[in-house]
Parts: structure tokens; sequence; C-alpha cells
């Protein structure tokens, strides 16, 4: 069989998957009279990220933070302004003789899942065409796409007898999101980019798709990034997290210290944000008041400083650096900094 | 006018008797609401909790008689003492806006875009009350604070789309509260917020109601807003309550197999690692009305006598009711 397999590892365990530095993208605001740039919206603003080989990374923000255009960025859907790209040890879109990736590998090695499933299937194609569809652009004769797609089926916890001829209108919300699972996994891909892709389904047809990526994840060796809004899903299915605000990465670390030590006041507020599901210890007061800034128009300084509660004069003047707390556990802060001249100063990385 | 009608103390706000909805079409006709007894007390607040399709929208919209012409409804609906069947368009014109009102999941296709927020409840308070229109404003201006928007007289002059999410939607509760509703529905209306957005908005519903002493019915699909917001608790699947609690009994016990599944399924902090129990299978249709219980094919439970009929409703004591043959109970 020619069926295509995962790409071999070259870089070997120690070389991130994707590594991402300097990430920016702007887009431009048109108007006027002769639709004159009037302004940008500052959607990714400098990210720096590296996903490990065989992680999930969960990617946490509030809308307009830029977490989905990072999802689209990462994919190379859209172009980046700036910032450099690099994929197991080798550049993204780089020219072949100096080390690069050529944009059409990079693209089968990573591949993508969308919130809306039904947007992002064609509805004229069966099921099985949809799957079989890029392994044949790749060259794979057309009974052994065919057979590659019943395959995924399977995987997926689909009967392909029961569902390979049929169209995406006659599925339920969770079966056509599970078939943009079996398509993005068609070309064998190391690294899977999952945008929200259970936001839009119900609790208990979620917890099946939850289920089925961690068993997929497994069965097949890749590598996540998981871009949710939802905090508890994000903890349930992430080795390390990355909380953005604003276009700039705020905090990041491994789960357990994101949730159970947040270090950036964001973090700790949008983890207290949270529904208690418990109704004798319900909240009082609000963590935060106030809805996120307009990207278009950022404040100065360390982005959170208008909702920040410790926030000082120095956050206006300066942006905050990343700071070191633990072992991968970085929090841009200037009280997590020590001698930024923030009157808490290393004193928040408790 | 509203006020005209003055209920005793006791007589519930609300009270819904065998409820149906059906939507007929040339195609098909979907029975989307089969048999839902609901009573709500001034000053109450009750969540339907469920999944899309369990008919948690279309009974809070028939509560106020806001279903399209080719839904059929049945049953008895009696809100603020009154027949809602019985209503015609004029009557309907004052008990909207007036003894009832409702907010929306999207504020933005519930304002209107081309009048001012301040225009907007000015309107309704003129409309309901007839008072001049400088006292409107005035009212209008003392909603806004209410709601707590910041510089609420700047914003009086603002159109919805110049506001963020947050402040619409204080804005569209403010309108809904113009003339002090006795009930308030709320259709999921923090499921397109933020999380740290959700959470005020949600404070700010608990303290208005406990304030004003509204009743309040809020459909939600997400445990935890009504773990955070309800007195009750109603669990709708297939077009009927399958279980009534109180919310602290319910959250540390749900005793019908499907609110116990959805409990169960719902990720929460501590599950990591975990895997995560499901439910299989899916709804049924409904384009035949269930003749036993609806939840018997992905039941765990299910044994022959589960698709005999549709199970009755069972008092479970503490104001508990299950609809269920063989309930979980520790």
């Amino acid at each position: 069989m020619t069926v295509i397999s995962q790409a071999p590892d070259r870089g070997g365990p120690a070389q991130p998957l994707l590594e991402v530095k300097g990430l920016v993208k702007h887009f431009p605001i048109r108007g006027g009279l002769f639709g004159r740039q009037v302004a940008v919206v500052r959607a990714v603003d400098g990210v720096d990220l590296a996903i490990r080989k065989g992680e999930t990374l969960g990617i946490v923000g509030e809308s307009g933070c830029g977490k989905s255009t990072t999802a689209r960025l990462l994919m190379r859907l859209i172009e980046p302004d700036a910032g450099t790209m690099v994929f197991d040890g080798e550049t993204v879109g780089g020219p072949e003789e100096t080390g690069g990736v050529p944009l059409r590998d990079y693209r089968r090695q990573v591949q993508m899942v969308f919130q809306d499933s039904y947007a992002s299937l064609n509805p004229r194609l069966t099921i099985e065409e949809t799957i079989a569809f890029a392994p044949k652009v790749h060259g794979v004769p057309a009974h052994e796409a065919r057979e590659r797609a019943h395959e995924l089926l399977a995987a997926v916890g689909l009967a392909p007898g029961q569902f390979a001829q049929r169209y995406p209108h006659e599925l339920s919300g969770g079966q056509r999101q599970r078939i943009n699972i079996a398509r993005a996994l068609a070309l064998q891909p190391r690294l899977v980019i999952l945008d929200e892709p259970v936001s839009a389904l119900d609790k208990s047809v979620e917890a099946q798709v939850l289920n089925l990526l961690v068993d997929l994840k497994e069965k097949f060796g890749l590598t996540y990034a998981f871009i949710s809004h939802d905090l508890n899903v994000v903890q349930y299915i992430s080795d390390r997290v990355l909380v953005m605000y604003l276009g700039k990465v705020a905090e990041t670390g491994p789960v357990e210290e994101i949730y159970e030590r947040p270090a950036h006041p964001y973090s700790r507020a949008l983890l207290a944000s949270r529904p208690s599901m418990d109704p004798s210890q319900r909240r009082t007061e609000p963590p935060l008041t106030g809805d996120p800034p307009n990207p278009v128009n950022p404040p100065s300084g360390c982005r959170f400083r208008t909702r920040c509660p410790i926030a000082e004069g120095v956050c206006a003047e300066r942006e905050p650096p990343a700071a070191h707390l633990t072992a991968g556990h970085e929090a841009s802060c200037h009280a997590a900094l020590p001698g930024s001249g923030h009157s808490l100063a290393g004193r928040l990385a408790a | 006018m509203s006020a005209a009608v003055r209920m005793e103390p006791s007589a519930p706000l609300v009270r819904a008797r065998n409820l149906t909805v059906r939507f007929v079409s040339r195609d098909a006709t979907v029975h989307a609401v089969n048999g839902v007894d609901l009573d709500l007390a001034q000053g109450e607040v009750l969540c339907l909790l469920g999944e899309s399709g369990s008919g948690k929208s279309v009974t809070l919209r028939a509560l106020m008689k806001l279903l399209p012409r080719q839904a059929r409804v049945g049953g008895e609906i009696m809100v603020a003492g009154r027949d809602v069947q019985a209503m015609d368009e004029r009557a309907l014109a004052d008990f909207r806006g007036g003894d009832v009102a409702m907010i929306f999941q999207e504020p933005m296709t519930a304002l209107d875009p081309v009048f001012t927020i301040g225009r907007q409840i000015a309107e309704a308070v003129q409309r309901h009350e007839g008072v001049s229109r400088a006292a409107a404003d005035a009212r209008a201006l003392e909603l806004l604070e209410l709601v707590q928007i910041p510089s609420a007289k700047r914003r009086l002059a603002a159109y919805p789309h110049e506001l963020s999410g947050g402040l619409r939607q204080r804005a569209m509760i403010a309108v809904a509260l113009a003339c002090k509703p006795r009930l308030l529905l709320a259709d999921e209306p923090t499921t397109a917020l933020d999380a740290t957005v959700q959470i005020q908005v949600l404070l700010l519903l608990r303290e208005l109601q406990e304030r004003l002493g509204m009743g309040v019915i809020f459909v939600t699909h997400d445990l935890g807003v009504a773990g955070e917001i309800a007195d009750r608790v109603a669990v709708m699947y297939a077009g009927r309550v399958v279980e009534e609690a109180p919310v602290v009994p319910f959250m540390a016990a749900p005793m019908h197999p499907y609110a116990q599944g959805l409990l169960g399924a719902t990720v929460h902090a501590g599950m990591r690692g975990k895997r995560l129990t499901t439910i299989p299978g899916a709804p049924p249709s409904l384009e035949t009305e269930p003749v036993t219980c609806a939840f018997a094919p992905r039941c765990a439970l299910a044994q022959e006598d589960c698709l005999a009929g549709v199970p009755e409703a069972r008092a479970m004591g503490e104001g508990r009711m299950v609809r269920c043959l063989r309930p979980v109970t520790k």
C-alpha cells in the first residue's frame, strides 16, 4: 500500500515539534473615502510558544484575545506579519536548501479541526469522499484512499457501512465533528490544531468527543494544540497551558501549576470566574469588572493593567517581560518579576 | 393595564399544566414539548436545564405566547393570574414588557440597531406607564445605573453597536426591567459571554432578582450556571420535565439517569486523567410523540417496563420529582 505514513521524527525528543517566536498578525481596518487604512487590530502581537512532542498544549483566553488567529497562523491559513516558526528543527516556509520545510509538506504534517462542524464540511461530498479527498490530492490511488477513509471512520467510532455514503446534513453535530477529526487524520499528521472543537456540542456529546480525542492521540502518536475558552475542558485535556490576553501571552506553564498556583492576576481572575458547581458556595463578588478592552487600541505597558487589581505606575510605563517562576512556568507580570519596580515585585511568584 | 389584576400572595406566578407544543409543516410534525407542568412562586428562580432540542426554549417562549403561527400550543398556561392562551394581541402587548419580560442570548439581535439605548428603554416606560418623555428618560438613566453600566449618563446616547458584549447584555436587561416585571424569562443570557463577563452578569441578575423580588425562569444548558443562580432546577429531555428538585440536593445527587449522565459528562475540576462518562446514542427525533420513557434507549438501567408507557411523575420528598421507574437514590 502506498498509503501516506506519518513523517519520521527528525529532531529527536528534546526538539519541540513546533516552536514559534515573535508571532505578529495585525489586521488593517479600512475606512474613509478611498479605503485608507484607519487603524489596525493587533490580533496577535508578539507571541512565543513551543509545542513539545506528544503533548497537548491548551490555549485559553476570552474572545478577542487572539487565540483563533494564533490557530490560523500556526496552520499558516494566514500569513504572519512577523515571527519565525520552526517545525521539528526546520524553518516553516523556508527554502529546502537551508533546512526549511516547504508549506505543502508542513500542511500535510499539521492539520486542523474547526468549531463549526457543518461549515467546515463540503455539503456536496459524501463522508467517504470528504475523508479520501486529501490523500488523493497527495497521490494515493483512489481505492486505497477509500479503504483508508473506512478505517478512519471506524477509528472515530462511526460504522463505515452506515456512514460512508451519507452527506453532512444527514448527521448530528457530534457525528459531523467526528468526520472532521477523521479528515484531519487522513494525512497522518503529527500535529493537530483543534480550534474550539467541542464548544458547539451538547455536554453529553462533548464528553464523547473528548474521550475520542484522548484515544486517537494515543493510537496515532499525535500532538495537539487545543484552543478553547472553556477552562474546565482545557484543564481536562492539556499537559501545558498558555493563557492569552489581548494578543499577548499572559502566562504559560504545566497544567497543575497554572490551575493550582496561577501567578498572573488575569489567570487568577479567569480561573475564579468559573461557576463553582456547588450552590452552597456561590460567589458574591465578580473577580473582574468590565469587558476586555478593544484590541484596536490596547492599553500601554501591560495590557491587563486597566482591569488589574494590583496595577501600579510601572505597569503603564513598561510592558512586562516573561518572568520565570519554576521550570517551564512563566508569567508576564511586573509583580512576578524581581526588581521590576512594582511594590510586590517577585513576591507574586508564590 | 396589568396593575388592574391583583393576585393573592399565595397564588403561583406561573402555573402551566400539560403544556404541549407541536410544530406542524407540510413535511413533518415536530413534537417539541410533550406535557410540561411548571409552577413558579413569586420571587423564585427556576432553571430549565437541557440540551439542544429538549424543548426548554420552546417552553419558555410559550409562556409569553412568542411562538410562530405554525406552532400548535395546548394545555393551560397561567402567568400572574392571567390565561396566556386566551389573550388577544392587544392584551399581549400590555402583558409583554409589563408583567413579564424576556432576555435573550444575543443582545445584538434583541436590541434595535437604529435607536439609542436610552430611547429603547424610555419607549418601553412610556408605552406601559403612560408617563412623559422627560420622566421616561429619567427612568432610563436610573435603569442603566441599576444594571451597573459605568458612566450611565453618556451611555444613554449610545447605539447598541457602540457597546461591548457585556454592556449590551446589561442594556438588554435594563430594557427588560423597565416596567418592573414580576416575571423575567431568560433564554441563555450568559452563554455567548466570556467567562469573566458571564460571572458579572450572573451576579447582577441574582442581585436584581433579589432586590426587585422577581420570579425568574432561566433556560440554560450549563449545570455550572444553574448552580450559581437557581433555587430550583427542572431537567428537560425530549419535551418533558424528567426531574425537578431544589438546586442543592440536585447538584449533590441527581436522581434521573439522564440528569446523572449529564452531571457526569460535564467536565469540571479534578477530572483530569479520568475517562469521562458519556451518554451513548442521541436524543430521539420527536417526529412522533414519545409514548415510552424517551431516555430508555440510552439508559443503562432500562428494563422492559420502561417501554410500557411514559413514566408517571413520582414525588421523592424534599420537593423533588422524577419521571423514572428506577430513580437513582443513594
